[in-house]
């Protein structure tokens, strides 16, 4: 078996609340989705020169 | 007189020439320069709408390491560390393809992007996510390993309790192998292709109108605005 | 289809394009998607956990093996009792309202417990003689006879099964030797006491696995019968419990390990948690009705009022197009 950096063959941790119980690992991505969701509408995007030169010169295509 | 030596191939194919009428419909739907074009609206300037070619991307990363285990045989992964290391990329561009395929479905919902007759793009990206799903689960039953004991043993209550047990088998790891390989990711690709084409014909969903601007416009000229208003209400399918 | 979304007057984009390469955009994304997968297969790798074998429950625990192989026999077990599509009983069959898709579709994959997990894989072995009359004398008993002789030697392994679970002290009537289950019947249990010692030696020796998969044909890819005599003991269930994969742990979104499995399964291992669901016989068919509702729902959403106007109403697109109007206000 390849060996890995991290080794994750352990019982999983779990998030815990009420009747909700989610391993960590799944949080953790739940949590990067929303993470670059936001990020992906809030940076600028490159190319904006680009964009200005069309709306200026009136490119049609 | 033509000075342009007649084209050898063209022949006098009857109108009702079934070649030529799926030609011309296809021509006429998506001419090359919409197929493939080499530019895109002034508004698409966002790293939201990277999320629909990295969902492909990853899409190309499963097929290409899945067809290496295919190449190999299900139980090589279990026994050389080579194919321990593509099962490992099969499983995380998995992991990253519904990652950005929910990224871009947060991003299109947000776009109410079915508008200006969109819906099929909405209808096929939808579909796309819920058949996803059934190929992630017969790869995860052919893994030959605990997990896949467990998940099939577990799962099959719920394909017995709606009656498709009876001809869909989570324990067969025949069927299910051959539903993974083959028959699933042939309906996700073709239902990716739709949507890729569908959204080439469409073009990008154009921004909202502001309702200051649509103000502005209803007092002005009743011609569009120079650089091509888009106006639009509340989100709604058209056709 | 204007019918459906008369609110909707989206013009063609008749404004700028900028130059955009599309399939360049398309070979970096698979770039860094495919070095994305790798780094994250040189870091963390995938879970690989072997899989339980009929040999392995058998010597890890052979108490549980024989009350699940009697069960087997006398037609008691989850297997026994499930119903479509393995036989014709009723204790698995789900049903909402008067959908009965379970009975409809019938018995697809029949398996007879006492003959394919006990009596044929018993009869696979040779040269013993005691055995051969053993069978001999249960084949030729009547109904009533067999669940007797069954019940007997059953009832005390149940009895210490309850007390384990519920931390009691066991009975006393089962005990285990050097892989040995040594079963104080409750009565007269005829030959059944001699055909599971034999069954569990066969188990250990990997016979029970091979019978059960290879039996009837050499090739072989269905992994049913073995599955589900697997699944009708302890062994699977213990493993699973220990990796987070049980239904009130939301074990339907985990992988093993500390993995990250299927979080976009959320909403699907959700309604298990809440009742109705939760304590209902029916809980998939429920579940799944549910859930292809608002499958079908989302798939649907340009047309469902309210939820179309949505984006309009909360304006996250201000954000995403928020250069686009910055440029046409500044005209």
């Amino acid at each position: 078996m390849m060996g890995a950096v991290f080794n994750l063959n352990h019982p999983a941790h779990t998030v815990d609340w009420e009747f909700i119980h989610l391993s960590l690992a799944n949080v953790v991505v739940i949590g990067l989705m929303l993470l670059v969701f936001v990020l992906a509408i809030v940076l600028p995007f490159p190319g904006a020169a680009s964009r200005q030169a069309a709306r200026g010169r009136g490119d049609a295509s | 007189m033509s000075s342009v030596a007649p084209d050898p191939r063209a022949t006098q194919a009857p109108e009702k020439s079934w070649t030529v009428k799926v030609r011309e419909a296809g021509v006429a739907a998506l001419p090359p320069e919409k197929l493939l074009p080499d530019g895109q609206p002034t508004y698409v300037a966002s790293w939201i709408y990277m999320f629909g070619v990295a969902s492909i991307a990853a899409l190309i990363v499963i097929i290409t390491s899945g067809s290496i285990l295919a190449l190999k045989g299900p139980a090589w992964w279990h026994y050389t560390g080579i194919g321990h290391f593509f099962n490992s990329i099969h499983l995380w561009a998995v992991e990253l393809f519904f990652f950005a395929m929910v990224v871009h479905l947060w991003g299109k919902f947000w776009m109410a992007s079915w508008r200006g007759g969109r819906s099929r793009v909405w209808i096929t990206g939808a579909v796309t996510f819920l058949v996803a799903i059934p190929c992630a689960l017969t790869g995860y039953v052919s893994q030959q390993n605990f997990d896949a004991q467990w998940i099939s043993t577990q799962a099959k209550d719920a394909m017995n309790s709606i009656g498709a047990g009876a001809f869909f088998n989570l324990t067969n790891f025949g069927q299910m192998y051959s539903y993974h390989v083959l028959l699933l990711p042939v309906a996700v690709v073709a239902l990716v292709s739709a949507h890729v084409l569908l959204v080439r014909k469409h073009g990008v969903v154009p921004p909202f109108e502001l309702e200051q601007r649509k103000a502005a416009l209803a007092t002005a000229a009743p011609s569009a605005g120079q650089d091509g208003s888009s106006a639009s209400t509340d989100g709604g399918a058209q056709s | 289809m204007s019918l459906l979304a008369p609110g909707d007057d989206t013009q063609p984009w008749k404004g700028r394009y900028y130059p955009y390469d599309l399939v360049k955009e398309l070979c970096i994304a698979v770039g860094v998607v495919g070095l994305l997968a790798v780094l994250l297969t040189v870091l963390f790798s995938s879970p690989d956990d072997k899989p339980s074998t009929i040999a392995q429950w058998s010597q890890q625990k052979p108490a549980d093996f024989v009350t699940a192989a009697v069960k087997e026999l006398d037609g008691t077990s989850d297997t026994a009792e499930y119903g479509p599509p393995y036989n014709h009983s009723s204790a698995s069959v789900q049903h909402f309202s008067f959908l009965h898709p379970q009975r409809w579709l019938g018995v697809s994959h029949p398996i007879d417990t006492e003959k394919d997990f006990v009596v044929g894989p018993l009869e696979t072995i040779s040269n013993d003689p005691a055995l051969t009359a053993a069978l001999a004398q249960y084949k030729a008993a009547p109904e009533t006879q067999k669940k007797g002789w069954a019940e007997a030697y059953a009832k005390p392994l149940e009895d210490t099964a309850t007390a384990e679970e519920e931390k009691k002290t066991p009975p006393g009537t089962v005990s285990e030797s050097n892989g040995l289950v040594t079963v104080k019947t409750a009565g007269n249990a005829g030959p059944v006491p001699l055909m599971m010692a034999r069954l569990l030696a066969l188990a250990k020796s990997g016979g029970v696995d091979g019978s059960l998969l290879t039996g009837k044909q050499f090739f072989q890819t269905d992994y049913t019968k073995p599955l589900l005599f697997m699944a009708d003991g302890g062994l699977l269930g213990e493993r699973a419990a220990e990796q987070h994969l049980l239904g009130d742990q939301w074990g339907l979104m985990n992988e093993t390990g500390s993995y990250p499995g299927q979080p976009w399964l959320w909403l699907y291992a959700l309604w298990y948690q809440v009742e109705p669901m939760k304590s209902s016989p029916s809980a998939d068919i429920e579940v799944l009705l549910i859930m292809s509702l608002l499958s079908i729902a989302f798939v649907c959403v340009p047309f469902i009022p309210g939820i179309n106007a949505l984006p309009r109403k909360i304006p996250v697109y201000k954000l995403i197009w928020k250069e686009h109007y910055h440029a046409r206000g500044s005209e």
